[in-house]
């Protein structure tokens, strides 16, 4: 063990491992990684403040907020939208997201007929420059076994439940291939401003495991 | 291989239970260990398909009963390790960590956001002729390699259609073992599920996955 990692019983400054619970004791995998980094950093393989520099970005400045603006203005401008579903990637750089685990982003369009969802059954894969880092759910191996055998079934537990007359398109991500949703937009939307559009936009519908928010369901 | 990671179609691995307003860590060393992972890559010493690969070769039983990063860490450890950035006897602390014997690039904090996006270079530009065209019938082959595949156990053998050609890629069965990139068309083959799942699937639903033009024969 490194000498970074002997004070498991009562480190209370940055291993909060279980929130709320700080003076438990380090949990297996904290161990490992605080006894990992410091091991990474003395070697002088890594470098600490690009590290803080990773966490911060991921956590902070890449988000679904980004795709629910590219959504938003798809929903407001037919260029764009077309666009969009012509060269994803291409579109979603207009806005400024582009890059690592999204180099090749394809648009699905959500229409009457026809519902889109995603899944990696492989590892992963999400669209991280319009999602951001994808939820433990996505990655999970109930979703990742489940999505493709019985899309629908999946589909009721969060709620959607599809109709038999419209068909459900499952991709799997197995390639460098990023997708994202493009739902459709809600009725009794005409209205509203681009901006108050992306609030109807949530994660899930751009993964497909869920619809855009009505204006009454706005949270 | 046919690891546990290839979870297309399994059943009785549990419900999907999404978490209401999920944070992007739950805990510092998924912070950590999120970091370290990225950085380190950076180096250079390894590609994505190899750092794929590694999270496959941990042992199946703890794949199933570990989380997400506690497999990134399992990786990035058998990679450093491959690699000749570490030793086991320095990851478990029982000797000084020694220098690298070789300079590394190693990422600093203000080369984060422009390594971001510059992404990586999966696809690539060399004039590699398409075997397929949209529209084609294709039928997967039956191959269960050893080392690293993007083909799913349960897309083989399987007759679809060429929806798109996505372009020139990196092969990752190849770039994984460190055979060079093999590079060749990618293509989202559309089938349907009574194809992947018989007669009781769904008439009309369809699964689209991205496969090289390796995993695949005309039909």
């Amino acid at each position: 063990m490194s000498d970074h990692g002997h004070h498991h019983d009562h480190d209370h400054d940055h291993d909060d491992d279980q929130p709320g619970a700080h003076d438990a004791p380090l949990s297996g995998p904290a161990l490992k990684v605080k006894a990992l980094e410091s091991l990474l950093i003395d070697k002088g393989l890594v470098d600490p403040k690009a590290l803080d520099e990773l966490i911060d970005t991921y956590e902070t400045k890449v988000g679904p907020r980004n795709g629910a603006r590219v959504v938003a203005k798809a929903w407001v401008d037919p260029a764009y939208k077309k666009r969009l579903l012509e060269n994803g990637g291409g579109a979603i750089a207009e806005l400024g997201y582009r890059g690592r685990q999204g180099e090749d982003i394809v648009v699905l369009e959500n229409t009457p007929t026809v519902h889109n969802m995603v899944v990696c059954t492989l590892c992963s894969c999400y669209p991280w420059p319009v999602l951001g880092l994808p939820p433990v759910w996505y990655k999970s191996a109930p979703y990742r076994s489940r999505t493709v055998i019985d899309p629908r079934g999946v589909l009721r537990e969060f709620g959607v439940d599809v109709p038999e007359s419209v068909e459900v398109r499952v991709w799997d991500s197995t390639a460098e291939l990023r997708y994202l949703v493009l739902p459709e937009r809600p009725a009794g939307t005409e209205h509203m401003t681009e901006e108050q559009l992306a609030e109807l936009v949530t994660r899930d519908s751009m993964i497909g495991t869920g619809q855009a928010l009505t204006p009454a369901g706005r949270r | 291989m046919n690891g546990v990671h290839d979870m297309g179609g399994m059943h009785g691995l549990g419900p999907v239970e999404p978490e209401p307003d999920e944070p992007v860590f739950h805990t510092e060393w998924e912070r950590r260990a999120f970091a370290i992972t990225l950085a380190a890559g950076f180096l250079g010493e390894w590609n994505i398909d190899m750092s794929r690969y590694s999270r496959e070769l941990m042992p199946g039983p703890e794949i199933l009963t570990t989380t997400y990063y506690e497999h990134w860490l399992w990786g990035l450890e058998h990679l450093l390790v491959e690699k000749g950035l570490a030793t086991r006897d320095e990851i478990a602390g029982r000797v000084k960590p020694a220098r690298p014997s070789k300079p590394l690039r190693v990422l600093k904090a203000a080369e984060v956001a422009a390594a971001i996006a510059k992404g990586g270079a999966h696809r690539v530009n060399d004039d590699v002729p398409a075997r397929f065209k949209v529209g084609d019938r294709v039928r997967t082959r039956n191959i269960n390699p050893l080392g690293h595949t993007r083909l799913p156990r349960y897309a083989r053998d399987k007759h679809g259609v060429v929806d798109r050609d996505h372009g020139v890629h990196v092969f990752p069965d190849a770039h994984a073992a460190g055979l060079g990139q093999k590079p060749q068309h990618v293509y989202s083959v559309r089938f349907t599920m009574q194809e992947l799942w018989g007669p009781d699937a769904s008439a009309r639903d369809r699964a689209y996955i991205d496969l090289w033009d390796d995993y695949l024969e005309p039909a």
